[in-house]
């Protein structure tokens, strides 16, 4: 059943991953996006991790994906005409391709050759919402400080940078 | 052609690539029956959601100086 579930969200995530990468349309690719997130979150719960999937569900699609779609209807931008590759393109497309390749090859080869842990032996620790509070307030409590002073320097940023300067129109 | 030059779908495509890193955390996490994946992961969503906030709002302030997002128009500073 989990080995089910698990090819079920792997296929979804990975699919509906490469339609953001694929798809023209900027608003179909926001709305992949949050397909492959649920297909994740349901990963994070096949792993034990309620909390996580929870919170991405919560923070990505709530959040993230509601902010995108915003500023996609905001800007209406169209697609406009395609261009040549540049050189530089080539180069990158070349090296990606390459890499890509040995990351497949390295796949086949090694398919079902990975040891396979005995899941039931091992307890997991990500299901408890104690273990995170514990982390988080003694190892990690200098972390979680200084994300808390990244956020509210990140959001005196967007108001500085959403703000409309007077007498700066003219500056190009 | 898989070459993308709207601002917006680069950026949703690095927001992608967080998420791929915390799948590889949670699963490691799991496999060593450790917490320090599992928390890792907090903080990338804390960042991400940060990047995302100003990244957007610095999007949308270029969109009013110069009218567009594609990424071979803004090239101010080249040569």
């Amino acid at each position: 059943m989990a080995d089910i579930l698990f090819h079920l969200f792997a296929f979804l995530t990975i699919g509906s991953s490469v339609a953001v990468v694929y798809n023209h349309n900027a608003v179909n690719s926001a709305l992949a996006f949050l397909i492959g997130l649920v297909g994740v979150s349901g990963l994070f719960v096949l792993l034990d991790t309620f909390l996580l999937a929870v919170l991405m569900i919560l923070v990505y699609a709530g959040a993230v994906v509601a902010l995108f779609l915003f500023i996609i209807m905001l800007l209406d931008m169209q697609g406009g005409e395609r261009k040549p590759f540049s050189k530089a393109t080539a180069v990158a497309g070349l090296i990606g391709a390459a890499l890509l390749t040995v990351c497949t090859m390295t796949l086949i080869r090694n398919f079902g050759g990975l040891e396979t842990a005995d899941m039931g032996s091992i307890v997991p620790v990500g299901d408890n919402l104690k273990h995170y509070a514990d982390q988080l307030f003694t190892t990690y409590l200098l972390p979680v400080q200084v994300v808390g002073f990244l956020l509210l320097i990140s959001m005196l940023g967007v108001i500085v940078l959403s703000k409309k300067f007077e007498g700066m129109e003219d500056v190009k | 052609m898989l070459i993308r030059k709207n601002t917006l779908v680069i950026y949703m495509c690095l927001e992608l690539m967080l998420v791929a890193s915390t799948i590889a955390f949670v699963a490691f996490s799991r496999f060593n029956g450790t917490m320090d994946g599992n928390v890792f992961v907090f903080f990338i969503l804390t960042v991400a959601a940060a990047e995302v906030a100003v990244g957007l709002a610095i999007i949308v302030a270029l969109f009013r100086r110069r009218q567009t997002v594609q990424v071979e128009e803004l090239n101010a500073l080249k040569n």
